[in-house]
């Protein structure tokens, strides 16, 4: 029966290519293969550029975080969708008025600077690459999740496919493959999940019953087998066992499991008394040399058909119990494993058969790692809260996610498919509502996922939630079809993405580096044949950094890409549309600086979560690092003020014809393409 | 690319200074207005649910009033306030090309 989700993906790919085909017959000339020639209809435009917009960190990753994270997830595609709002107001109109192929193109032409181009294409690499990373991701766990495959074998056949589907087609057709796959993917986010909903209960069903028991948290079924992660997997090799009541856990004989360590989950306070590993843990069955194995603090290998009983345990200060709200405090046990395998997880004393706990479907032991229902369901959970400032995170999520919208290059160079700026506001309009439309399903899966699935808590696989749900159905035909169904929307997603970027980074090679700074009098043959040739070479870096990202969620990648583009392009944009005193200097400075610095802490946390890096920082320095747009927006805006206001003399002359060429309405017949169509 | 010295033959450099400044304006200050709107809205939400923990926990129709405000009515705010500004905005430039030049 597994051979359906695979059926319906090879299906879509299928479709994909044969509406590319199909679009490339009509498609002759350069500008055709860059910006589709320009003369698209604006529902045509809105699903395309919908189609191109929704990655898989909307399809699958937003709803992951949801489950994992709740309500500060919601931000995402909030912010997704609100910066498109962003971009109507400021952005869409000008941008299309002045009429340039890519923003490179609209950075040499703002300020008559070939310099400046180059500065800009950095940044369409940075934001490119940071943006392929999650869908690299999702295709290898969409394809491990189908079929079984390794996560890179994934990553390897779809990134080569779509790599070779651009490289022979360039942009043309893809308008009408990216705006097919709009439709796809709405169809696949929303009737597999109102078939789930009424079989297992509704969305305000679920979030009522987490809102009547806001203590309660989801339970596996008595005697789950999960396979926990090693250290391969780190950060994911965690997990955080329940702090109200013990939990037991079963060793399988046929494998060989290594603890790295076992400390509180909870962090402790200044001075609280230090626990120890073997307060947590004991062996049920007498076991002296796994018990002192335990009380060594030290790595150690657990025997095979061993059962470890891991308790809850009180905290005190100076021997005394802690009590907060007028409850004694406890913790669990976070353990972290170094080799992982399949663990059978049950509730202590669970001999007898327990009902179905309060707020929750099953009656097992709890789901480690999982929040508490009013935790989960409130502003300023686990996602916001991580560092204790949870509502500068949320700003400065905001920030990134509204900002960075404008500043992503493969969704910019889509407004000069519109026939004239008019077209382009009301294309934004169409987008804004098709996005929602698409947006307001992704959250239903969240819930979903945490109310039925709830041990993907224990491996953080959650941003498989999308594809593993419609299996729970007990028509197991049904549910394999609405699994093919969501995984087929999983690759429309990233092929549409993917594809897209690769344009984008591949135009910019051959368009801007190879075409305009390395061999500026170079044939339209040896053009297309340097597109071909970047679109096989950025294809396969992509995918290398694919295989480094398993451990991060799609959707909060996706964040980062925004938040680099929030604090280099959309300023130059909004700087550059309307006020007239930007330098290229002001522009370049304010864009590395900023750009450049958000890149940097953001790579720096990430290596910081997969503890290749150690520093010991303030959470204060850790939050501004996982979230830099709320100090680099404004850096990156101020210094492009600052520097400007002391260049001023490098102001283009033809300034005041380039501010009117951005906001004369085109019926003043003044405003002109910049590269003719 | 084109030759921009003449800006356009039939203004002055002076003229056409004013003439980006008027249509500038005016179209910022609608781009401008409609943002503080939705500017307000997203600074506002996490306020009030720090400081006004009950109301945005209030219970509607099953979820709390935050979750419903941000996860599904949120949407046709952003629907409707930009409508509203494509409306505008083409109001306004049809508005402006049937003014003189000058």
């Amino acid at each position: 029966m597994t051979f359906i989700p695979f059926a319906l993906v090879v299906l879509i790919i299928i479709a994909t290519v044969a509406l590319g085909i199909y679009g490339t017959r009509k498609a002759k000339t350069a500008s055709d293969f860059f910006v589709a020639g320009r003369s698209v209809g604006v529902l045509m435009n809105a699903s395309a550029i919908s189609g191109e917009y929704l990655s898989a960190a909307s399809f699958m990753g937003i709803a992951g975080l949801v489950m994992k994270n709740g309500y500060d997830a919601l931000w995402y595609p909030v912010g997704y969708a609100a910066g498109y709002l962003f971009l109507l107001l400021f952005i869409a109109g000008p941008l299309r008025r002045f009429g340039a192929y890519t923003i490179p193109d609209f950075a040499q032409g703002r300020f008559d600077s070939p310099l400046f181009r180059k500065i800009a294409v950095i940044f369409v690499l940075c934001i490119g690459f940071f943006y392929t990373m999650p869908q690299m991701k999702a295709a290898g766990l969409t394809m491990g999740t189908i079929l079984g495959w390794p996560y890179w074998a994934g990553i390897a056949v779809v990134g080569s496919v779509i790599t070779f589907n651009v490289a022979i087609g360039g942009m043309k057709g893809i308008t009408i493959v990216q705006a097919f796959q709009y439709w796809a993917k709405v169809f696949a986010i929303s009737l597999p999940v109102f078939i789930l909903m009424s079989v297992f209960g509704g969305y305000s069903q679920h979030m009522g019953t987490a809102f009547e028991y806001q203590k309660a948290v989801p339970r596996l079924d008595g005697g789950e087998v999960i396979t926990v992660n090693g250290a391969e997997k780190a950060p994911l090799n965690a997990i955080s066992l329940s702090a109200a009541e013990p939990t037991v856990l079963h060793f399988d004989k046929d494998h060989t499991y290594r603890i790295a360590k076992i400390t509180p989950a909870r962090k402790p306070e200044p001075g609280e008394d230090k626990i120890t590993p073997e307060s947590f843990a004991r062996t049920t069955k007498a076991n002296d040399s796994l018990n002192s194995d335990i009380a060594s603090g030290k790595a150690f290998d657990i025997p095979s058909g061993a059962t470890i009983r891991i308790s809850p345990v009180v905290v005190t200060k100076d021997h005394v119990a802690v009590v907060k709200d007028g409850k004694i405090v406890t913790t669990g046990a976070k353990i972290e494993f170094e080799k992982g395998g399949p663990v059978t997880f049950m509730r202590a004393g669970a001999r007898l058969r327990l009902p179905a706990a309060e707020g929750t479907a099953k009656s097992g032991p709890i789901v480690p790692n999982a929040p508490a229902n009013g935790k989960w369901l409130n502003p300023f959970g686990p996602l916001a809260g991580k560092w204790g400032f949870p509502l500068l995170y949320t700003y400065s999520l905001i920030i990134a996610l509204v900002c960075g919208t404008a500043g992503l290059p493969h969704i910019l160079v889509r407004f000069y498919t519109n026939p004239d700026g008019r077209a382009a506001k009301r294309t934004t309009l169409w987008v804004m509502v098709m996005l929602g439309g698409f947006y307001l399903f992704t959250p239903m899966w969240g819930v979903l996922g945490r109310a039925l699935m709830p041990q993907l808590y224990v491996t953080g696989a959650f941003d498989s939630a999308v594809i593993k749900l419609p299996t729970l159905l007990e028509n197991q035909t049904l549910g394999q079809i609405l699994s093919g169904v969501t995984s087929a929307g999983a690759f429309a997603a990233f092929m549409s993405t993917f594809s897209g970027l690769l344009v984008s980074m591949s135009g910019a090679f051959a368009h801007d580096i190879y075409g305009k700074i390395l061999k500026p009098n170079a044939s339209p043959e040896s053009r297309l044949v340097a597109f071909k040739i970047a679109a096989v070479c950025v294809g396969a870096v992509s995918m290398l950094l694919g295989l480094m990202v398993e451990t991060f969620d799609i959707a909060t990648m996706v964040g980062w890409a925004f938040a680099i583009g929030a604090a280099s392009y959309f300023p130059l944009l909004l700087l550059g549309s309307w006020w007239r005193g930007l330098t290229k200097y002001g522009a370049a400075v304010g864009m590395l600086i900023g750009g450049f610095l958000s890149l940097g802490t953001i790579v720096c946390s990430m290596l910081l979560d997969k503890k290749v890096l150690t520093w010991e920082l303030p959470n204060l320095v850790r939050a501004l690092m996982e979230q830099p747009a709320i100090w680099a927006v404004p850096l990156s805006i101020l210094l492009m003020v600052v520097v400007s206001k002391m260049t001023a003399k490098s102001i283009p002359p033809d300034v005041t014809m380039k501010m009117i060429r951005l906001h004369a309405p085109e019926e003043m017949g003044i405003s002109e393409n910049y590269i003719e169509a | 690319m084109q030759d921009d010295a003449g800006v356009d033959k039939r203004l002055t450099t002076e003229e056409a200074e004013q003439l980006m400044h008027r249509v500038m304006w005016r179209q910022a200050h609608l781009s401008l207005r409609i943002a503080a709107v939705f500017i307000v809205i997203l600074i506002a939400i996490p306020l009030v649910n720090l400081f006004a923990p009950t109301i945005a926990g209030k219970s509607v129709l099953g979820f709390t009033l935050s979750w419903l405000v941000l996860g599904v009515l949120f949407y046709p705010v952003t629907w409707a306030l930009s409508a509203y500004f494509v409306k505008r905005s083409n109001a306004l430039e049809a508005e402006i090309s049937k003014e003189p030049l000058k």
